[in-house]
């Protein structure tokens, strides 16, 4: 690594928008057959760093190198044209056509006439396939594949040029394990032909499993490249966010009050069948499972957006029939819900009139809503929550994703509700605002909440939860408490494997 | 964040694009015609809008809600012939709150159909549109609807009456405009709309009543055009069947040009107040240039497309881009 020549440098960047300084001299450098991860918080300047790679933007200052030549990208396909390929966390592809029109799109070979040379288009994209080694074809239609196949599509796309540096960022976000496996395999055969590969990511499992060294930023500014084999997640996370994540088993228990929420014999269909189970004030329960193992469905049962098909729900002890989300919140129950800009907020929409949208009807002034009301309300949880934003009448868009969220539990807050239901609470958020996530609902347990969270991260449940009710496939496997509960266990608990106890 | 303060400044310029534009024809009317800003014809075509601006009022609450409304001019239509023949029948006292009553039943009717059953309010409207005219002509028998005693009856007043020199259909449209703007800006069902536009399924996470809020927008832009509809009759104490033809789009154009987004979530009363004006004046101001009336038309569909286009230029901060 010392020896080579770096693929792609890029030599003291600087981007300002008006009032903001986007990327204050980045500079960091890509070696061939190196996968160097980038990363930072959400806003941190990462993705303004690639478009500025890519073309889209053109630094105020700075230069790239390829090889030793200074190159400037004038636009998107100058960066194509020139090695450099994206893999885009969204993907791009045209769901009807074929794999191979997807591929060569906009490049078809041609006849005379203009006619698509077809016999040419097939064979090199299953020259390429072949290389990937993937299960389908050319001829396969795009929208049959799989969301990784999707991917590999992309890749193959990245391939069809002399590519010398390749961007993935977000590659996982929707791929599971067994698709992941095939990515990382991708990526290290790419890495074994010389090509420069830039990884961007949150999760840090992949970065310490597949990485080679690690640039890091903070607020625009670069904070300094590791080799991957000599650091931790303590120490990446402590350059990213200024300050160490707290992850630890949560310890510290409190009084449990009564069970506010109890769960019996309760079915929906085919979605999840004969699940028991209570919520007591003062306590956060967890609920892990694979997608599809029934929680989100749970959930959205007791927030009176699905009919139960058999089974009770109580709360305080009483049996109650839930058919609508006003009916659900006029009893007591919120729902922070697992897409937040789909199902959490109006984005377009003002903070403080996102806040108080619930009880809307309840503020009122005469015949009026009650502004100076909602104004107080907003200002209350603004102060409690650390909510970050210049001030209510921001649209709600313009957030980052750890304050929209802090919106979405600060609007269910100020309801009181007796059950707070979290689903997902930091997906797509950056780790400092999770961690602040996780400390907020540890303290409204405490404060007597009965708090229902479920989680696809493993360390989000062990780190917040008093108790966990792991999931497979629509039935409640086994409820742990904090204190029986590993990962070895868990993990056996979510994938249906019977172990001999039940709790 | 960066990307978002150029996206605002596209943003400003590709709203202030529509101003300029109404300032340069303004302009150029004036030039053409001195008597274009004279306070006569100021007054006049607020008189003449007034008609189209009450619809529009009430399309506005069915676009924010995210919904379209393109039944609104059979329907005017619908309510003026029946309340003409109303009139005769069983007197101006009955006939006015029954025709209420029959225009908001249709509005209920698309309520129904886009609130409660989900279906597409465009193709619902706009099947409306045809349906009521049918139900129109099948009212009328085809025939032209007039009042027998055009002399002797109060009826005129909303349409040709005056309180302070000012013209009643002008009082009208700046009442309601002055209540409705209240309701949507200031109550909670008001805030329920822009909620219901800007993010069904949000609104609906939050506890809101998606379909009843939708209905009621409806409802709302019914009873607009009953009064409409109203003026309409009491202007002309006669008319034919197909006098609201072609208004649904005018008031469409209003409505967008105000800069109300079709996508639902966005626009307010005063805005569309504006629009309605932007429209009038520009109409007014052709047939003063000496154009035929019927260049309106064309006019107006070039106004929605322009309108259209700068409400999109203005999301994605320019006013070309290659992808959305």
């Amino acid at each position: 690594m010392t020896d080579a020549k770096p693929v792609l440098h890029l030599d003291d960047i600087v981007k300002t928008f008006p009032g903001v300084r986007a990327l204050a001299g980045v500079s960091f450098s890509v070696m061939p057959g190196e996968v160097h991860a980038l990363m930072g918080e959400n806003g941190a300047g990462k993705s303004t760093l690639m478009k500025v790679l890519g073309g889209i933007y053109q630094p105020d200052g700075g230069a790239i190198y390829m090889g030793t030549d200074k190159v400037v990208m004038a636009g998107p396909l100058e960066a194509k044209a020139k090695g450099i390929v994206f893999i885009h966390q969204e993907l791009s592809l045209a769901e009807e056509l074929s794999v191979a029109e997807n591929i060569y799109l906009g490049e078809l070979p041609r006849k005379r006439f203009g006619r698509v040379d077809w016999a040419t288009l097939t064979e090199r994209t299953d020259a390429i396939l072949k290389k990937l080694n993937v299960g389908f074809d050319a001829k396969t239609r795009v929208g049959e594949l799989s969301i990784a196949n999707q991917q590999m599509v992309e890749i193959a796309r990245a391939l069809t040029v002399d590519a010398k540096a390749v961007i993935f960022d977000e590659p996982t976000a929707s791929l599971t394990d067994a698709e992941k496996t095939v990515l990382f395999d991708v990526i290290s055969d790419l890495k074994s032909e010389g090509v420069g590969i830039i990884y961007i990511s949150h999760r840090m499992e992949e970065i310490f499993k597949i990485t080679d060294r690690v640039s890091i930023l903070r607020d625009g500014q670069y904070q300094g490249t590791v080799a991957t084999a000599d650091t931790d997640e303590e120490a990446v996370t402590q350059m990213m966010i200024g300050r160490t994540l707290d992850l630890s088993r949560n310890a510290s228990h409190h009084e449990l009050g009564d069970v506010a929420l109890e769960v019996r014999g309760l079915s929906c269909g085919k979605l999840y069948t004969d699940v028991s189970f209570e919520v007591r004030r003062g306590e956060v329960v967890g609920f892990y499972g694979l997608v599809g193992a029934g929680r989100t469905e749970i959930a959205e049962t007791l927030f009176g957006l699905r009919d139960p098909s058999g089974g009770q729900i109580l709360l305080d002890g009483q049996e109650v029939r839930i058919h609508s989300p006003a009916d659900a919140i006029a009893r007591g129950i919120s729902l922070v819900p697992e897409d937040r800009k789909g199902q959490g907020l109006v984005l377009g929409m003002n903070c403080r009139d996102n806040m108080t949208l619930p009880q809307v009807d309840d503020l009122k002034a005469g015949p009026f809503v009650a502004e100076g009301a909602e104004v107080a309300i907003f200002d209350q949880y603004r102060d409690r929550l650390d909510i970050r934003t210049p001030g209510w009448k921001q649209q709600v868009g313009n957030l980052s994703g750890g304050n929209q969220q802090k919106i979405v539990i600060g609007k269910w807050l100020s309801m009181h509700p007796n059950v707070l239901i979290v689903d997902e609470p930091t997906r797509g958020i950056d780790v400092g605002s999770k961690s602040e996530i996780h400390k907020l609902l540890r303290e409204l347990a405490a404060q007597g909440y009965a708090v229902m969270v479920i989680s696809s991260e493993m360390p989000e449940v062990l780190h917040i939860s008093d108790r966990i009710v792991a999931m497979y496939s629509g039935q409640i496997t086994r409820t742990f408490t904090s204190d029986e509960v590993t990962e070895d266990n868990l993990i056996q608990a979510i994938s249906g494997i019977k172990s001999g106890q039940a709790a | 964040m960066a990307t978002l303060t150029k996206k605002q400044i596209g943003g400003v310029l590709a709203r202030q694009g529509i101003l300029i534009a109404f300032a340069v024809f303004i302009l150029v009317f004036t030039i053409a015609n001195p008597k274009f800003l004279s306070v006569d014809n100021l007054f006049s075509v607020v008189r003449s809008s007034a008609i189209l601006g009450v619809m529009a009022l009430g399309v506005t609450f069915v676009v924010i809600s995210g919904n379209l409304d393109l039944s609104v001019g059979s329907m005017m239509s619908f309510s003026t012939i029946v309340v003409l023949d109303l009139h005769d029948q069983i007197g101006p006292f009955l006939a006015i709150p029954a025709m209420f009553a029959m225009t908001m039943c249709l509005g209920a009717f698309i309520g129904f159909l886009v609130g409660y059953l989900r279906l597409n309010s465009l193709i619902v409207t706009l099947g409306m549109l045809s349906a009521i005219h049918g139900l129109t002509l099948t009212y009328s028998g085809g025939q032209n609807m007039d009042i027998a005693d055009k002399e002797g009856t109060w009826f005129s007043v909303f349409g040709q009456g005056a309180a302070l020199g000012i013209p009643v259909p002008i009082l009208i449209f700046a009442g309601l405009a002055a209540l409705l703007g209240i309701v949507l800006a200031k109550t909670a069902f008001g805030r329920k709309v822009y909620a219901v536009g800007g993010n069904g399924t949000a609104a609906t996470f939050s506890g809101i009543k998606r379909a009843r809020t939708v209905f009621t927008c409806y409802v709302i832009s019914a009873a607009c055009v009953a009064t409409a509809g109203l003026i309409q009759a009491s202007r002309s104490l006669g008319s034919q069947n197909t006098v609201g033809q072609g208004l649904e789009l005018e008031v469409l154009a209003a409505v967008i040009l105000g800069g109300a987004s079709l996508l639902g979530g966005s626009g307010t009363i005063f805005k569309t107040v504006i629009g309605v004006l932007i429209l009038g004046f520009i109409q007014n101001g052709l047939l003063l240039m000496g154009l035929q009336f019927y260049v309106q038309f064309v006019v107006t569909w070039v106004i929605i497309i322009l309108a259209v286009w700068l409400d999109i230029a203005a999301k994605r901060g320019k006013l070309w881009s290659p992808i959305a």
